[in-house]
């Protein structure tokens, strides 16, 4: 599991042709030093990239968050058709990434159904090229990872409130609260560990994104708006045949996520996780 | 230690050792020779679709009869994949395939300076006397690491009834009769010109065109040799493509256009009448007939070379071009050579030439071709005065993939011609 880390982090500091050999290594006209990550930090490109992150990271905490919690509050009222609805919006999840990508990327394409549906019911005046015109382009991929994760973080929400007892509902009721006042003051609290849970699953998945941007955007709007530091790595490791300087975005992806996951961890995980991972931090 | 991470440290050893094994199995299964004096080769191309993999296997098939005892194993790969992952991926691991596709240039110097090709001089020289001229880029320091099978140029494909509809009664020969038939097709409600923008190489081809038609062939010569991008005329390039954008010849949405996958794309427009023209290489026929509705090469379908530029250094005639070759893995047994000599003998070009699915590098096969637009290409490519090889392919993976980066942001309205230049002089100082 630490291997290919260190190799990662061996290579990142050569600069390393397209066809690599192991004698490469010992060569130390290739070796380069910190030059990679020197040179990761002067480009545009790698700044908008991890800026493309980090945007995904926040409007998915603030976007499919809430929609997660509120949709799991209705649902788990007894209602009609109830577990039809549970599986329709799991669907997506279950679905694979690139099968997904693919199908979105057909429907979004200028003459695919998207547009052809605004046309047929007489918004024709909003169609747009909605994974082609690198000014939209992140938005639309962003509708199609709220469209794809949004259920897993439902189902989440919906496994949380089952640890939410009945009684406390009640007893608010029979005091006169409201339904509102009742999610308000004693569910979504009694919830918190697991929104918590769900923040930092997503953080992370924002953070490492690769599969859906590669499959859905094509390479040049890809490169103009919706560059994720995942595919800048592949695009630069393996496509631009520059092995070293690819390790380097690794490395620092994987650095950039660490930090990430153990400010978390130690802020905002503290009491959940006691004993469990943070066993240090009381 | 307690209990859990014991069984924890058991299953990951477990895991390993599995690992290992299987490792193992992989490289004894992939060895060549077996004990018995039979011989395996492997051999990787990019036919996947059209008439060419059952071409190979033909050619597989005919070596095995007459060589008892060599195996010959064929598998055809998307090009991309083959060019990109697979291919290098398979050197580097030291487990190549004997005989494998090779493209010529910078990827090419590559792979002979890491050893990883044969020089193919000494056992088969008279096969690559057949080929004349067109080996040059397989070659590094006068020795010959590949054959090309195939090789052509780039040159806009039309739709003549479109054409003649628009009023244009012959194809333009100079940058503005272009522009002025883009004019004129638009005026007749038609899309000029369609480009597979999204791919990004589709697009860059356009900045190759105007380079290799401003600038003298002696210019990019030295700049393929010492990559010296200093001569103003690749500047030049930059802004007379920058201004030909501005003439808005392209479909809309060209930005996330892929080029030959769908009816979507760039040639699946052309294929399906939804547009007029587009820029592409020799394989383009093919692609185009691949995409329309009952699978035909259309009839409207044309072809012209990239017209001249009035007043530049560039050589009106001179055309970009660019093959497909075979070499040998340097450690392939001698039965690879001999293959290759079979894949470039007269009776396979003929067949090759005769499949329509590209143009065959040995003169005396060319006679076979049957399609019309690719007896236009062999002309086309007779009559160029000079021939450069696809600049990214020429310049290699690095300075390629920058100076491919650079004129996308052109196309797309964020760079200038000067990034261009300035992204190619920059990677190459990373070599």
């Amino acid at each position: 599991m630490i291997l290919p880390v260190i190799l990662a982090a061996v290579y990142s500091f050569y600069n390393l042709p397209a066809a690599f050999k192991w004698e490469n290594l010992a060569d130390p006209e290739r070796f380069v030093g910190f030059d990679n990550y020197i040179r990761a930090f002067q480009t545009p490109e790698f700044i908008k990239a991890i800026g493309n992150n980090f945007i995904i990271l926040v409007l998915s905490l603030v976007i499919q968050g809430p929609i997660a919690i509120g949709v799991a509050l209705l649902l788990n009222r007894p209602m009609r058709g109830r577990a039809v609805i549970r599986l329709l919006i799991f669907v997506p999840y279950v679905l694979a990434e690139v099968i997904a990508g693919l199908s979105w990327k057909l429907l979004l394409q200028p003459t695919g159904g998207v547009n052809a549906l605004l046309e047929a019911i007489g918004l024709g005046a909003l169609k747009q090229n909605w994974l082609a015109d690198p000014n939209i382009a992140l938005w639309t991929l962003f509708a199609i990872l709220t469209w794809k994760y949004v259920g897993f973080a439902i189902i989440l929400m919906l496994a949380g409130l089952q640890g939410v007892p009945e009684e406390l509902a009640e007893a608010a009721q029979i005091d006169g609260a409201t339904w509102w006042q009742t999610q308000r003051y004693i569910t979504i609290p009694l919830l918190a560990p697991t929104i918590r849970i769900w923040a930092f699953l997503s953080m992370i998945g924002a953070l490492q994104l690769f599969d859906m941007v590669w499959v859905t955007v094509a390479p040049t709007v890809r490169q103009m708006s919706t560059e994720t530091m995942a595919t800048y790595m592949v695009q630069q490791g393996q496509f631009a045949g520059q092995p070293g300087y690819g390790s380097a975005i690794a490395v620092i992806l994987f650095f950039i996520s660490l930090v990430v996951a153990l400010l978390y961890q130690r802020f905002a995980l503290r009491r959940d996780l006691q004993g469990a991972i943070t066993r240090g931090v009381r | 230690m307690n209990r859990r991470s014991t069984t924890r440290l058991v299953t990951f050893a477990a895991a390993a050792g599995l690992a290992l094994a299987s490792l193992t199995a992989c490289s004894a299964g992939g060895d060549d020779n077996a004990a018995d004096g039979e011989v395996t080769l492997t051999w990787w191309h990019n036919a996947t679709s059209g008439p060419m993999p059952a071409v190979w296997e033909e050619v597989a098939s005919e070596f095995e009869a007459a060589h008892p005892g060599v195996k010959v194993e064929q598998t055809g790969y998307q090009n991309e994949d083959l060019q990109r992952t697979l291919i290098p991926n398979a050197l580097a691991s030291g487990d190549a395939p004997d005989l494998f596709q090779v493209w010529p240039g910078g990827e090419l110097r590559d792979q002979v300076a890491n050893g990883y090709l044969k020089p193919l001089d000494d056992s088969i020289a008279d096969t690559i006397a057949s080929v004349g001229a067109t080996v040059n880029p397989w070659q590094v320091d006068g020795k010959t690491y590949g054959i090309p099978f195939t090789f052509g140029i780039e040159g806009f494909w039309y739709n003549k009834d479109q054409f003649k509809e628009a009023g244009i009664s012959a194809p333009p020969t100079t940058l503005d009769e272009l522009i002025a038939d883009n004019a004129k097709l638009r005026e007749a409600g038609f899309t000029p010109i369609a480009v597979g923008a999204g791919d990004k190489w589709p697009a860059a081809h356009w900045w190759y065109q105007f380079a290799l038609h401003s600038c003298s062939p002696e210019t990019l010569q030295t700049a393929e040799k010492d990559f010296d991008f200093s001569d103003p005329c690749f500047v030049e390039a930059g802004q007379q493509l920058k201004d030909f954008i501005g003439t808005n010849p392209f479909q809309e949405g060209f930005l996330g256009t892929p080029a030959q996958q769908g009816a979507g794309s760039s040639a699946g427009l052309v294929a399906n009448g939804q547009a007029a023209m587009e820029l592409m290489g020799h394989w383009n026929a093919g692609v185009i007939g691949g995409l329309t509705p009952d699978q035909q090469v259309p009839a409207f379908l044309g072809w012209f070379p990239f017209p001249g530029i009035e007043g530049s250094a560039g050589d009106p005639t001179a055309a970009l071009g660019g093959g497909d070759g075979f070499g040998c893995s340097a450690d392939a047994p001698k039965e690879c050579d001999e293959l290759l000599a079979y894949i470039m003998s007269d009776e396979v070009q003929a067949k090759f030439a005769a499949s329509g699915s590209g143009i065959p590098t040995v003169p005396s096969a060319v006679d076979s071709l049957e399609d019309p637009n690719l007896k236009a290409v062999a002309e086309g490519l007779a009559n160029a005065s000079f021939v450069q090889l696809w600049l990214d392919t020429a310049y290699g993976t690095t300075v390629g993939n920058a100076m491919n980066e650079g004129i996308v942001n052109l196309f797309a309205g964020t760079g200038t011609p000067e990034d261009i230049v300035k992204k190619m002089t920059d990677a190459a100082a990373t070599l």
